[in-house]
């Protein structure tokens, strides 16, 4: 079994991958707009996490502070559309440095003054909330009374713009995630990843492998927080409106790990399994609840809550790790 | 032979205790040099110091000519110093080959060049057939080869070692002399160990240094020092003297 | 403005963080012993002001006199959580016990959800509009009362710990988890009776809180970062601390609300919290880590 673990899987995981993805490809032809927008939902979740995963799973640095990226990467994208006409892409080029440096903010305050493990997740936490809380009182962006993206009926679907109908957005959004998926295998298998996964294992035996521990954990917030930038910029144009109580609120960063702790933190597939999970149950449980007339306020969330808790109670390493085992296509370098 | 590492007047104290007070000694290129001494003696506080783990009060470290006093861990090991932990700390969830891969990696950009490196290292360590295995499933033996590993692969010119000996069977002891001669002998790599067993460091070292409560009380061939008076006490205590 | 405004908003400041202090420091004695970070603190600091909220309305009984049981109620299901969820976790990466205290969260603040609704429910007490004045300051009558009884918890707590044998084992199990297994300590069973004592905070800090302030179900994760504030401000595990920082988060909050718009009040907090953890990462009565 564990003989096996580098020759194999490379190739044998090559079959369900493109099966995978071909599903996803044609998916659109097959479902309905309601499916279809879970869908981007799923997708949306695996992108956002297979960001948070960098720093987390790769790295070893807990951030409980992602909305962050993912309120910058929304608001600077939808600001510029909505004052100044300029479109997403172009946006996303501005958001991803604001997130990066962001991220090196909050990254070289924290590692300079040997801030780590719980305290560093909640100084992520503190900046994320400072920055929902500037945001609510910032006029510019229209503070607490949103910010709201002009939506016309378009002829067509523009992709320079964004502008367009949900099968537009799906494959935006699923071209993005097989972008990050490939992003984070790449950097896996570089030199980075090899320093990123030591200094997850043990920081002091790293830096006496004359790793700079300090140099390569900004790499990681930096590249997580750039990569989750444009997460943002989907939400942003996705939904056509924003108010920093919902995109840097707390819960929109539990939102985003919760997926791959769940899916198998520091895995590929981990996140893109989470996103599945989470989001099948939570629509799962909508329908179920609404199909027994039980669509109390707040009867979906404890169920919810019930499946994530029996989920860590019985798979403390996540759905992902034990799944792939049994199917023999276990991720050689973990 | 030229010098390698010099270690000058290095002091360091904990609270008024002095762990280390005023050490010298000098590393010849080529060597393998022993420090021994009872538990306590502060050799692993030296070591620490050495290699940028703990700073010191006092004192001057040169190696290869340039000084490396206050140089961070990662710097230190840059500078071409790697060392392993008295308490064996390997990468648990990467595999064998994975966890040399990275000290390997540390002068070469390539990771597949990084693999191979790594993997002649493994060889040389009898870890080869075991690559594939995580390294939190090694027994401790393996494990402290693993980490002698690790550290060789970062292209040292100087390798610290702090008791790669202690809870290995005479066996392994003797395999883990005969592995590190053979290194010493073929690439000419200078070792500093911290060491126990006796029966390795008689083997291995040709030249020791003595620590007894942070003081250097001897220095000379291990034949010389171990039968020194004052290492013998303080060793035995008084009576035995 | 007149001095006295600012004087009276500081004293009712210092009052209300004193509650607030009370509730971290449960957050404090749990992460100082078991070495878990309670992310369901909010959540359990609601269910105590429901309690009171809802015992208040059926028997009319003040949240003063309710404190006691509900402290012990709160108590009970801390010792209970431990004892049977939480421990399995305590060998499990920080992940993992974060995912299980968030799924906690989310089931609790919803249970409420159903059972209550989502309207503010507040507690109308005889002395809600009494006050006293001393001098230019004038002070809610409910503020002292709360602000008085979170300073004795506090200082009960602090003799437990430091007089019985019981609290000191507790402490042991804190300093060197190997060391109170090694001399025969039921650790498993302190760490129990250690949530259980930091959910007994949040009940006491609860039942007052209803005094200063309505609550909703989805109140928690606020509270659950002011006390994240709050500790590391005053300094993780210790007692004094947590009372310290919750007065200056609690001062902090008001003067800000006051010059600037109640809003943006947190904001002020949270930039404490960053100073803090960059200049004294140990909290400013924060003992030097080992």
């Amino acid at each position: 079994m564990i003989a096996r673990l580098r020759a194999g899987p490379a190739s044998r995981r090559a079959i369900p991958l493109a099966i995978l993805l071909a599903a996803f490809v044609f998916a659109p032809f097959f479902v309905n707009d309601y499916l279809l927008t879970v869908l981007i939902l799923i997708l949306y979740f695996a992108y956002a996490g297979q960001a948070w995963n960098i720093m987390m799973g790769f790295a070893g640095q807990l951030s409980l502070g992602h909305a962050l990226y993912v309120g910058l990467g929304s608001y600077v994208a939808a600001t510029l559309f909505t004052h100044f006409g300029i479109g997403p892409w172009l946006g996303l080029l501005v958001a991803i440095p604001i997130a990066a440096a962001c991220g090196a903010v909050i990254g070289y305050l924290a590692f300079r003054f040997g801030v780590a493990g719980v305290y560093f997740a909640i100084l992520t936490i503190a900046f994320a909330e400072f920055a929902r809380i500037g945001f609510d009182h910032l006029d510019y962006v229209n503070a607490s009374s949103g910010l709201f993206l002009p939506v016309k009926q378009y002829a067509h679907n523009d992709l320079w713009l964004l502008r367009g109908d949900p099968t537009m957005f799906y494959y935006v959004i699923l071209a993005a995630t097989v972008f990050a998926f490939v992003l984070c295998r790449q950097l896996l298998h570089s030199r980075i990843g090899y320093f990123w996964l030591a200094i997850r294992e043990d920081e002091p035996a790293a830096r006496a492998a004359g790793i700079n521990t300090f140099r390569y954990k900004m790499y990681a917030v930096m590249v997580s927080a750039a990569v989750t930038s444009f997460a943002g910029v989907f939400y942003a144009f996705f939904y056509n409106n924003l108010f920093p109580e919902q995109v840097f609120s707390i819960s929109r960063s539990i939102e985003i790990i919760l997926g791959p702790i769940i899916g198998g933190i520091g895995t590929l597939f981990g996140p893109i399994l989470g996103a599945f999970v989470l989001t099948g149950l939570a629509e799962t449980l909508n329908a179920v609840m609404g199909a027994f007339g039980l669509d109390l306020p707040g009867a979906k969330q404890v169920f919810y809550g019930v499946c994530l808790l029996l989920v860590v109670l019985a798979l403390p390493d996540g759905v992902w790790p034990p799944l792939a085992r049994r199917l023999g296509l276990s991720e050689g370098k973990q | 032979m030229s010098v390698l590492l010099s270690v000058e007047a290095v002091s360091k104290g904990f609270r008024g205790l002095l762990a280390v007070d005023r050490v010298s000694f000098a590393v010849p290129q080529g060597a393998i040099f022993a420090i021994i001494g009872p538990n306590g003696a502060g050799k692993t506080t030296l070591f620490n110091i050495i290699a940028g783990a703990t700073a010191a009060n006092g004192g001057t470290i040169t190696f290869a000519g340039a000084p490396i006093g206050g140089l961070p861990p990662d710097a230190v090991c840059r500078r071409g110093i790697a060392r392993t932990f008295q308490i064996v700390r390997p990468f648990p969830a990467l595999s064998v080959e994975d966890n040399v891969t990275v000290g390997a990696l540390l002068n070469r950009r390539e990771v597949g060049a990084a693999r191979a490196h790594a993997q002649d290292l493994l060889r040389r360590l009898d870890l080869f057939d075991k690559r594939h295995r995580l390294a939190s499933t090694l027994t401790l033996p393996d494990r402290k080869r693993l980490e002698v590993a690790r550290a060789l692969a970062t292209g040292p010119q100087l390798l610290l070692l702090d008791e790669v000996m202690a809870g290995l069977r005479p066996t392994e002891t003797d395999r883990m002399v005969a592995i590190l001669r053979t290194l010493n002998r073929e690439t000419g790599l200078t070792i500093l160990l911290i060491e126990h067993v006796m029966r390795a460091v008689m083997a291995l070292a040709s030249r020791v240094l003595v620590l007894d409560h942070g003081v250097a009380i001897a220095e000379g061939a291990p034949e010389s020092v171990v039968r020194d008076p004052a290492v013998v006490q303080s060793y035995l205590g008084a009576e035995a003297v | 403005m007149p001095l006295s405004v600012y004087l009276n908003v500081a004293v009712g400041g210092v009052l209300t963080g004193l509650v607030y202090g009370l509730m971290a420091l449960g957050l404090s004695v749990i992460f100082g012993v078991v070495r878990v970070v309670n992310f369901a603190h909010g959540e359990m600091m609601t269910v105590a002001m429901y309690i009171a909220i809802v015992t208040f309305a059926w028997f009319h009984l003040d949240p003063l006199i309710l404190l006691v049981p509900i402290a012990a109620v709160l108590f009970v299901f801390g010792y209970a959580l431990q004892a049977s969820l939480i421990n399995p976790f305590i060998t499990r990466p920080e992940h993992s016990q974060f995912l299980l205290l968030v799924a906690l969260a989310i089931i609790i603040a919803n249970t409420l959800l159903i059972i209550f609704g989502p309207d503010a429910r507040a507690v109308q007490t005889a002395y809600a509009y009494d006050s006293f004045q001393v001098g230019p300051v004038i002070v809610d009558a409910a503020k002292i009362y709360a602000g008085a009884a979170a300073i004795v918890v506090t200082v009960a707590l602090f003799a437990f710990f430091r007089l019985t044998l019981l609290g000191k084992a507790i402490r042991a199990c804190a300093d060197n988890h190997t060391g109170a297994l090694v001399v025969g300590l039921d650790v498993e069973r302190l760490y129990a009776l250690t949530f259980g004592l930091g959910a007994a905070c949040v009940g006491a800090a609860g039942s007052m809180l209803v005094l200063i302030t309505d609550a909703t179900p989805m109140v928690g994760p606020g509270y659950t970062l002011l006390a994240f504030v709050i500790v590391i401000t005053g300094g993780l595990g210790s007692m004094p601390g947590a009372l310290l920082g919750g007065v200056l988060i609690g001062v902090t909050e008001a003067i800000a609300g006051l010059l600037f718009t109640p809003s943006a009040k947190s904001m002020f907090a949270f930039a404490i919290l960053v100073l803090v953890l960059l200049f004294r990462p140990r909290g400013i009565l924060g003992k030097r880590p080992a």
